[in-house]
């Protein structure tokens, strides 16, 4: 260790209180300021990460409408998808049908259910159980009809894996009857992505959601999922405009406009994220010059002895310098800490946000914004010290000697 | 000084050889510490020269004035000043880390000059848990660091006891004896007289300047 960082790790141990008060007001502010750089890029990473989960960057919905955003479906579904599937750029395509199916005799009497094609479904991840049969894995002649149900759905019925029970659709609220029904087993336990966590929800194959809807949803679907075979934006949009070109029925949005949509509706966040990030850099910047100043105020004579015993105005200018560079540091190494521990605890109390995707996170660790927040922060603390240390470095030796021994 | 200009020194015609062993004394406000400065290049005349070592100390700018002091001086403080929160052996080698020696060379050099000074168990200790004459030891130490041609001390024996501060005087002499050439400034002239050349000052001159045969 050089002999000016050791002079300056002991100055600063000189007032410990002092200083641990100072790192810690030092480790508030960084903490502060990672949490709205987090905040300010999670929400629009967490929804981008939310929306690419499983690799699908387009959404296909009814024209003029946005996914799930009313109970409009597509009709003619089937030769929409058979379309797209034919398109070489197009590397998958999941169909959804949204709908709700009464549970007589349960616990709460309906289920939000997703009828999706379970070998290229991209709205769930099973966690446990086995998944449901897929369209050309005989889904209709599987009785009972195999389900994926999320966390809540068991918890709230009290079922578990491997119970049956019946669901019905086309129910007569007069004669309190259904029109059709099934006897699903619930097979697999998942977590769903684009499904509040608090809503309890089932998953069972298209053709079968179809079938118990009725006739008029035979052909049916709520949303279509497209994956580019190239990732790319460029790619993608090409796609999106092929798509919108083609099918005129449907609305064709992909992720990054999605994003953009979201984007503009969280800019208020963000400004707000901005004023509070600003602020955290004021606070970490005053606490600094406060303290270095303060230390070289109360060090005049020492600081006069050492320029006559030989140490030059820039060996003193760099040895305040340090010691503000030092004290950032400490602080900005709690803060890190401390901003990541904080929006672990926010993040699970803004996920409880009733209405919310599961799998959404406002607190998201984006490595490039941290590190450079964190990096402002500490050259705005060393850049506190600026004004002192040229100060400790301007001290007449002469003059501070008498009076200090005045003093 | 304030508002008025004062003449701390006026006239001053001196030469103190190499080797030698000096002492300014004179009642307080005599201009004994501004001179002291003068020959150490801490401050510089408002007219007339200063040589040390054959170099002109009062044309040096800042830089050069303190890399000069930090080659060719040494000073010894009234009040030690030593770095409270650095131990003895830091504090010796503040000016070896200034000069550019490296770590091992500098912890040899300090460790041979707190032996030479008689503190070599006391390395590791702050100057907190050390006599005054012992603080004042080890800022006689962190003034020899880099060999200076001279050693200026300002009333070095001013925050000392009698005892202790003949013990430090008898420090001084053995220093000179060894080949250092001592400047101290005293307002004591029983302590000048430790000297082997007392010049006192009055008034901003030199109003006597007596070589002492037995100092």
């Amino acid at each position: 260790m050089s002999m000016r960082t050791t002079l300056a790790l002991a100055t600063l141990r000189r007032h410990p209180a002092r200083t641990v008060l100072a790192v810690l007001g030092i480790a508030v502010a960084a903490a502060l300021l990672l949490d709205m750089v987090m905040l300010a890029t999670g929400m629009r990473e967490s929804f981008r990460s939310l929306l690419l989960t499983r690799g699908y960057q387009l959404r296909v919905s009814p024209k003029g409408t946005l996914p799930f955003d009313s109970e409009a479906t597509i009709d003619g579904a089937t030769a929409i998808v058979e379309a797209l599937r034919a398109n070489p750029d197009i590397k998958a395509v999941s169909p959804s049908l949204g709908t709700t199916l009464a549970l007589p005799s349960q616990a709460f009497p309906s289920v939000f259910t997703l009828g999706l094609e379970a070998d290229v479904q991209g709205d769930y991840v099973l966690e446990a159980g086995r998944d449901m049969p897929g369209p050309r894995n005989g889904a209709a002649a599987a009785i009972p009809l195999p389900a994926v149900v999320n966390r809540m759905f068991l918890v709230r019925s009290g079922r578990k894996l491997g119970d049956t029970l019946t669901v019905a659709a086309g129910i007569d609220a007069q004669l309190r009857t259904t029109a059709r029904s099934r006897v699903v087993v619930l097979a697999g336990e998942g977590r769903f992505f684009y499904v509040p966590a608090e809503t309890p929800v089932m998953a069972l194959p298209l053709q079968e959601v179809r079938t118990l809807l009725g006739a008029e949803y035979r052909d049916r679907i709520s949303l279509a999922m497209a994956e580019s075979r190239k990732g790319d934006s460029v790619s993608v949009e090409a796609v999106r405009s092929w798509i919108a070109a083609s099918q005129p029925r449907v609305t064709a949005i992909s992720t990054e406009t999605a994003i953009r949509q979201v984007e503009e509706r969280l800019s208020y966040f963000r400004q707000l994220a901005f004023v509070l990030g600003a602020i955290s850099l004021g606070i970490g910047f005053l606490l600094v010059a406060t303290l270095v100043t303060l230390s070289v105020n109360e060090r005049r004579g020492e600081i006069a002895v050492l320029r006559a015993i030989g140490t030059q105005k820039g060996g003193v200018l760099r040895q305040v310098f340090l010691e503000g560079f030092l004290l950032s540091s400490a602080g900005i190494a709690g803060g890190l800490l401390l901003g990541l521990v904080t929006a672990r605890w926010l993040n699970g109390i803004l996920r409880d946000f009733p209405g919310l995707p599961a799998a959404f996170d406002f607190f998201l660790w984006s490595p490039e914004a941290a590190w450079q927040s964190l990096a402002l922060l500490l050259i705005s603390g060393t850049l506190a010290g600026l004004l002192p240390a040229w100060r400790a470095a301007s001290i007449p030796i002469v003059r501070s000697l008498r009076e200090d021994a005045v003093g | 000084m304030g508002d008025a200009e004062v003449h701390a020194v006026r006239g001053i015609d001196l030469d103190i050889a190499r080797g030698e062993f000096a002492a300014i004394t004179g009642p307080s406000g005599c201009g004994k510490s501004t001179l002291l400065h003068l020959l150490g290049a801490i401050d510089a005349p408002s007219s007339g020269r200063v040589f040390v070592n054959g170099r002109d100390t009062a044309q040096l700018g800042d830089a050069e004035a303190t890399a000069f002091r930090l080659r060719h001086i040494g000073f010894v403080f009234q009040r030690f000043y030593l770095m409270p929160t650095l131990s003895a052996q830091e504090n010796v080698e503040l000016p070896l880390a200034e000069a550019g020696l490296g770590k091992a060379a500098r912890r040899a050099r300090a460790s041979e000059l707190l032996g030479y000074v008689g503190l070599g168990d006391r390395r590791g200790h702050r100057p907190t848990q050390l006599s005054g004459g012992e603080q004042q030891r080890v800022a006689i130490a962190r003034a020899l660091a880099n060999e200076p041609a001279l050693l200026l001390a300002d009333e070095p024996t001013g925050e000392l006891d009698a005892t202790t501060g003949e013990k430090l005087l008898a420090l001084f002499g053995q220093l000179n004896r060894d080949g250092t050439t001592l400047v101290f400034v005293t307002h004591d002239s029983v302590v000048a007289n430790s000297a082997r050349r007392v010049i006192r000052l009055l008034d901003g001159r030199v109003a006597s300047d007596t070589p002492r045969v037995n100092g």
